[in-house]
């Protein structure tokens, strides 16, 4: 252990401490792009592929410029956000009180247990033809398959979450009078919101990605059907452009989740 | 249902005369108590009875097994005794209320609050939050953590922590205090500290504690009265009083020594442990 101590580690690169982490995450970037870069010289350079040649990231990233400039990025981004948003939004709806009540309740846990672990493995996609037979606007159908998708990390995050409660935490609530709405929304709510958000953030992920694959769907919005239209009109700088767009939305939010974990998380790692 | 006769007035005046003013505690009586949890097992708890008067301190001295917890959950009202009742100044306890609260071995404060809204909990629960401006100041001081209201809870040690259990208990202004060995997983000088200032504390407002404990130097230090439980089943084996002035009780010297000896004697003839080696 001491050897590995006396190591100067942080003395190699004076001054560079704190800026880390930044300095890093740009290299990262950097390698990404750089990747990217030399995929497209070698698309360019194939005689068979040489028609795919704007994916790589000059035409890419000068469309994307355009397409940020005119604001067409926000006309296809603003259906997807609303189609993810609604399918999350039921999705906590549906899988945070039904979380907490397999959680709480042994019977319900072990009754459900089969089928939920079924039902969660089938891929939400294959739900595809029954969601357009069953719902009358192309929005149901997209915001059913990510309700679908997104229901299951956040249902199961909420009743692991309940799982872990002290049970001491419940008992010095009702030994001091708590009616089971306190219980609910000053007990248990606040001691699971990280594993809330946490289901939230894993359901974002799933919903994200099933997110495109739906909105190839009939609809005529939305970043998937951008895709679907750059490649049908043989665009493949828009294409990429929208590849871009789409990993750039997904990695915020993502983001957006993972500051709301900080924020709640109560566990102080020093305690 | 049978009124219990003794009134709170008379009963605080005359019983507890050295109480200062009138006491905010309540009269406490538990009548015919038993307790089965499985069949097979045989009764936890035996036809168990015995009052305690306004303000006044009752320990209730057993081996660890012997039902203790079990009684103190039932006069708190977190669960209910398959015969008896126990009546809190003329009435049946039938739940838990703010009115009679209990601590428990564990602080069990909530991390994800500061220390005034751990302690405020119980006015909260009550829907008396208008009181918590003025009164959690007050119990947060009572306990000596003037200083530590907008604390995390994590922060604390154990023994501040088990403190913000206390004023949480006292927040509310209870008529009763159930402890359940509060104080066991705290360090000895922590433990005297914590026994001193929760007596002082019971004894300024009057309050009735019961305190359950397995430790005889807890229970001289602490209590007026002394209930030796037998075990299997439980039921009170014998009732003696603690006569020592509060000097005595802290210091240790002769007079708390002979009530140690006296108390540890009986309490080894009960529970049939070997004398003398008991703490
Ligand atoms: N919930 C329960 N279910 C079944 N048996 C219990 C339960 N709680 C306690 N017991 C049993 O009752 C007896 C008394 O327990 P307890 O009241 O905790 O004793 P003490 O507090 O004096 O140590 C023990 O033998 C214990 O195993
Ligand atoms: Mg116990």
């Amino acid at each position: 252990m001491s050897a590995v101590a006396d190591i100067p580690q942080g003395r190699a690169a004076p001054g560079l401490g704190r800026a880390r982490g930044l300095v890093n995450a740009v290299l990262g970037i950097g390698l990404l792009l750089g990747l990217w870069w030399i995929g497209g010289e070698m698309i360019a350079r194939n005689d068979d592929l040489f028609a795919f040649a704007s994916f790589a990231p000059g035409p890419t990233l000068s469309r994307l410029a355009e397409l940020v400039a005119s604001g067409a990025v926000i006309d296809m981004s603003v259906p997807s956000l609303y189609r993810v948003g609604m399918g999350l939004a039921l999705a906590a709806a549906i899988g945070v009180p039904v979380g907490i009540l397999i959680g709480r309740v042994a019977i319900l846990r072990e009754i459900t247990n089969v089928p939920f672990q079924f039902l969660r493995m089938i891929s939400p996609l294959s739900w595809m033809p029954i969601a357009v037979m069953a719902y009358d606007t192309w929005d149901g159908a997209i915001i059913f398959l990510i309700f679908v998708a997104a229901v299951w990390p956040i249902l199961f995050a909420t009743a692991a979450g309940l799982r872990r409660i002290d049970p001491a935490w419940l008992k010095v609530a009702r030994n001091l009078g708590a009616n089971p709405f306190h219980m609910l929304f000053v007990v248990i709510l606040p001691a699971i919101s990280v594993d809330i958000l946490t289901g939230i953030r894993l359901a974002l992920g799933v919903a994200w990605v099933v997110l495109v694959p739906a909105e190839y769907l009939g609809v005529t919005s939305g970043l998937g059907y951008a895709i679907n239209d750059a490649r049908d009109t043989l665009d493949y700088a828009s294409l990429g452009a929208t590849v871009v767009i789409i990993g750039v939305i997904g990695f915020f939010l993502d983001f957006a989740l993972m500051m709301a974990i900080k924020k709640f998380n109560w566990v102080r790692s020093d305690a | 249902m049978m009124v219990e006769p003794i009134t709170r007035d008379n009963a605080g005046r005359t019983a507890m005369p050295h109480v200062a003013g009138r006491p905010s505690g309540a009269h406490v009586a538990v009548r015919g108590l038993s307790h089965v949890y499985r069949r097979s097992d045989g009764p936890v708890l035996s036809d168990i009875g015995f009052t305690a008067e306004p303000g006044e301190i009752v320990a209730l001295l057993g081996r660890s097994g012997c039902g203790k917890s079990t009684l103190l959950h039932m006069v708190s009202g977190l669960s209910m005794p398959t015969a008896g009742e126990v009546v809190i100044n003329g009435n049946a306890v039938r739940g838990p209320s703010p009115r009679w609260v209990m601590m428990f071995q564990a602080p069990s404060l909530y991390p994800w609050m500061t220390v005034a809204q751990n302690a405020a909990l119980g006015l909260r629960f009550a829907r008396r939050m208008h009181e918590a401006r003025a009164r959690i100041p007050e119990v947060l001081d009572l306990v000596d953590l003037g200083g530590f209201a907008d604390r995390n809870a994590q922060e604390l040690s154990g023994g501040q922590q088990q403190r913000v259990a206390l004023a949480r208990s006292l927040a509310p202004k209870p008529e009763v205090l159930l402890l359940d060995e509060p104080f066991s997983a705290l360090d000895a000088f922590t433990r005297r500290n914590l026994q001193q200032d929760v007596r002082k504390i019971a004894r300024g407002l009057g309050l009735t504690l019961l305190i359950v404990t397995h430790d005889v130097g807890e229970a001289v230090r602490m209590a007026d009265r002394v209930l030796v439980l037998d075990a299997h089943p439980g039921r009170v084996a014998s009732d003696t009083r603690i006569t020592l002035t509060d000097a005595d009780r802290n210091g240790g010297n002769d007079a708390f020594q002979r009530e140690h000896t006296r108390l540890m004697q009986t309490y080894s003839d009960i529970a049939q442990v070997p004398g003398g080696n008991l703490t």
